[in-house]
């Protein structure tokens, strides 16, 4: 091999060491969500600069749109919010409603809404507004499924999400999970409100049974977890009133996901 | 002329039927072309244009060389032009109607129109038979009449049109689009075609553009590119901006945003041969000193991004919300453009939330509430125990209610019925904001006085 090729070829692999370390060195703030265990499988809580993958399960579009909203009320900051939706979502899911925002304890002063007519321009101004280190949170909006949401588009977002350190959030209703380059991805179902403590005040409380399917830098897990609308955090629900299927949380990271079902 | 009669003289003719809007779209068409000679064109319907080069005419060599420059290339796409200018508008008007190209110096107006006939007014018909039945052949006739006389017989509306044709005041025209605030162009001996060319142009109009703006202190609001075709067609592309822009790299990525995303991307045809940019809308500037304030920053930052969002998908899709002073839960928030909005936004007040209590209002909100069917309650105006919504049927295991919101019957559309809300969590948790339409026995009562059953509707859902 003559010596310019020997050159050549070291030079492209060190280039591919760079883009490929560049993952791995990468160590992201983190804000602690308040549910104790979550926060422990974690590290310390959600990666701010990072892309989080939010997927209802079947018709729990609602709890998976009040968890995203609790994520986003934990990673904001008070830093202006931008929540991009499809034109369909709306109609399919409901418009989110700034009363119910307001009643969870954050600021509909800080959200500005786009109206996004597809999922093209979805992605384009979301990755666009991932670039704008002004903001806190992203959180794109897609409804079904899209092709277009694949590993490349994925891939974007979170080179965005990382150099302006904004924090994205995907909610996808109606949907399967693809391969992406998420932090983390969730899939929430709504979870049976807890008897109130005092009797004669009501229940309703944002209870998620949130499970944590896929976590890059740590082992998965699944929680019922309650958002607090007074304190702004995730907690542990007083008391949970159905149980919980075999809670997972302390399995070895990297277990094959069909070993696990099995046990 | 009768067609009968037309068709004696010329055998072969061919008819077609009037199509005005077709006509007009063509005069339109004209007049967006015309814009390369002056910013002021007006339409004279059916079939005449109104230009003010006031000021214009030494640009292109002076008025004799305009008028002759544009009559060439107007009958060279296929019209028949008559052109005239003159000190005002009507008596540059009357001389297009009988001669073509005659430029009347200012003063002799009254000279130049003296021998024409009467109909080149223009005005109804009635009127110019009249007077030719009075005798009086040509404007010069008529203008030696006294003015009453002519007043008392055919109206003032006719007097002032012949005073304006004879050069003694004038009316003013009625330009297509007002006047932009600052204008600069670029024309081309060749017409440009490409891409890079054509961006390259558009970032150096930019400089100048701000240059001029900024001499004076101020910054554009809308920003309007227009895109001359050699073929005479024009485009014009607009972005609006909720500050005033003073950058120019600003306007260029605004601009490229706004051509990368229309839906009928700019056709440039055999090229353009003039390139224009005009700050329609300006705004005085107050200049800051940038203090290591963070806020200030990023509230700037936040306005550049939702200009440039809005310059790609429209304004109206990029929105902020004010709370309304209702009970109506749909009414209950304003979505509002966020170009215009932002700093109104950053300072509304929102009722607060109680404290301890759950969430009373659902996080997503149906826009039309959605038709629910509920087989039977157990007391007539109590919650549902089932209910099928989206073809699944729903148990209701826990409920809440109702809170009764009334319709606000001051208002036009008061007249609906009051609505019992129950927030409900079904079997699998999940939880609904649902009413029902109606006072039971008091609203819903059939013709003989009878109670009629209700609709339940799901308005929302909670988190």
């Amino acid at each position: 091999m003559s010596g310019a090729r020997t050159n050549t070829l070291a030079t492209l692999r060190g280039s591919i060491e760079r883009i490929e370390s560049h993952g791995d060195t990468y160590r992201p703030d983190r804000v602690a969500l308040g549910h104790a265990d979550a926060d422990a499988t974690l590290q310390g809580g959600l990666a701010l600069g990072a892309m989080h993958e939010v997927f209802a399960a079947g018709r729990h579009s609602a709890a998976a749109t009040g968890f995203v909203t609790g994520l986003m009320g934990r990673a904001a900051a008070r830093r202006p919010l931008v929540w991009i939706r499809q034109d369909f979502a709306e109609i399919e899911s409901g418009a989110l409603s700034m009363s119910g925002l307001a009643e969870l304890g954050l600021d509909p002063r800080l959200l500005v809404t786009v109206r996004a007519a597809d999922v093209d321009t979805a992605l384009k101004t979301a990755a666009d507004a991932l670039a704008c280190d002004a903001l806190g949170v992203v959180v794109l909006e897609v409804w079904g499924e899209a092709r277009q949401l694949d590993l490349v588009a994925s891939r974007k977002l979170t080179l965005a999400a990382q150099m302006s350190g904004v924090t994205g959030m995907v909610l996808r209703v109606a949907a399967e999970p693809l391969p992406s380059t998420a932090e983390t991805r969730w899939i929430v179902r709504a979870a049976h409100s807890p008897p109130s403590a005092q009797p004669g005040s009501a229940w309703g409380a944002p209870v998620f049974d949130a499970q944590l399917v896929r976590n890059r830098h740590g082992p998965v897990g699944r929680w019922i977890m309650e958002w607090k609308c007074d304190e702004c955090l995730f907690a542990k629900p007083a008391a949970v009133p159905q149980p919980v299927a075999a809670a997972p949380a302390h399995r070895p990271y990297q277990t094959p996901a069909r070993a696990r079902r099995a046990g | 002329m009768p067609l009968a009669n037309a068709r004696a003289i010329c055998p072969h003719l061919t008819v077609f039927d009037a199509d005005a809007a077709a006509d007009a779209k063509a005069l339109n068409d004209i007049a967006d072309w015309c814009d390369r000679f002056t910013p002021l064109v007006a339409l004279d319907s059916p079939h005449g244009l109104f230009l003010d080069i006031t000021g214009c005419a030494h640009l292109f060599g002076g008025e004799a060389v305009m008028m002759r420059l544009l009559c060439d290339v107007l009958t060279a796409q296929g019209f028949a032009v008559s052109a005239a200018i003159a000190g005002t508008s009507v008596c540059a008007r009357t001389m297009t109607r009988h001669v073509h190209g005659r430029i009347v110096r200012d003063g002799e107006e009254a000279d130049a129109v003296r021998p024409l006939p009467v109909s080149a007014l223009g005005t109804e018909d009635a009127i110019t038979r009249g007077l030719r039945r009075a005798g009086l052949k040509t404007i010069g006739d008529v203008a030696c009449r006294e003015r009453h006389e002519i007043t008392a017989r055919f109206g003032a509306g006719f007097t002032t049109l012949l005073e304006h044709a004879l050069g003694q005041g004038d009316a003013p025209i009625s330009p297509r689009k007002p006047l932009p605030d600052y204008i600069v162009e670029k024309r081309f001996a060749e017409p440009i075609a490409t891409e890079g060319v054509i961006s390259v142009t558009l970032s150096r109009l930019a400089e100048m553009l701000v240059g001029a703006m900024g001499q004076q202190g101020k910054g554009a609001r809308r920003l309007e590119a227009c895109f001359f075709r050699t073929d005479g067609a024009v485009r014009a592309i607009a972005v609006d901006t909720g500050q005033p822009v003073t950058r120019a790299d600003m306007i260029d990525r605004l601009f490229r945003e706004r051509l990368e995303a229309l839906n009928d991307p700019l056709d440039p045809g055999f090229g353009f041969d003039l390139i224009r940019l005009s700050a329609s809308r300006t705004e005085i500037v107050v200049q800051q000193q940038r203090d290591l304030d963070a806020n200030v920053h990023d509230n700037d930052e936040l306005a550049a991004l939702i200009d440039r969002i809005a310059a790609r998908i429209g304004g109206q899709r990029v929105v902020v919300h004010l709370p309304q002073d209702t009970h109506i839960p749909e009414r209950a928030v304003q979505a509002v453009s966020a170009q215009h909005h932002l700093a109104a936004a950053a300072q509304a007040a929102w009722p607060a939330r109680v404290e301890e209590e759950p969430p009373l209002r659902p996080l997503r909100l149906f826009e039309r509430p959605e038709p629910i069917k509920v087989p039977f309650a157990t007391v007539p105006d109590g919650p549902p125990h089932h209910f099928t919504w989206r073809r699944a049927t729903h148990a209701v295991v826990r409920v809440e209610g109702p809170e009764r919101i009334a319709m606000e019957w001051w208002r036009r559309n008061g007249q609906a019925l009051t609505r019992d809300y129950f927030r409900v969590e079904d079997a699998a948790g999940l939880r609904f904001w649902i009413y029902r339409d109606g006072l039971y026995g008091s609203e819903l009562v059939t013709g003989k006085g009878e109670p009629a059953p209700s609709n339940w509707f799901v308005h929302g859902l909670f988190a």
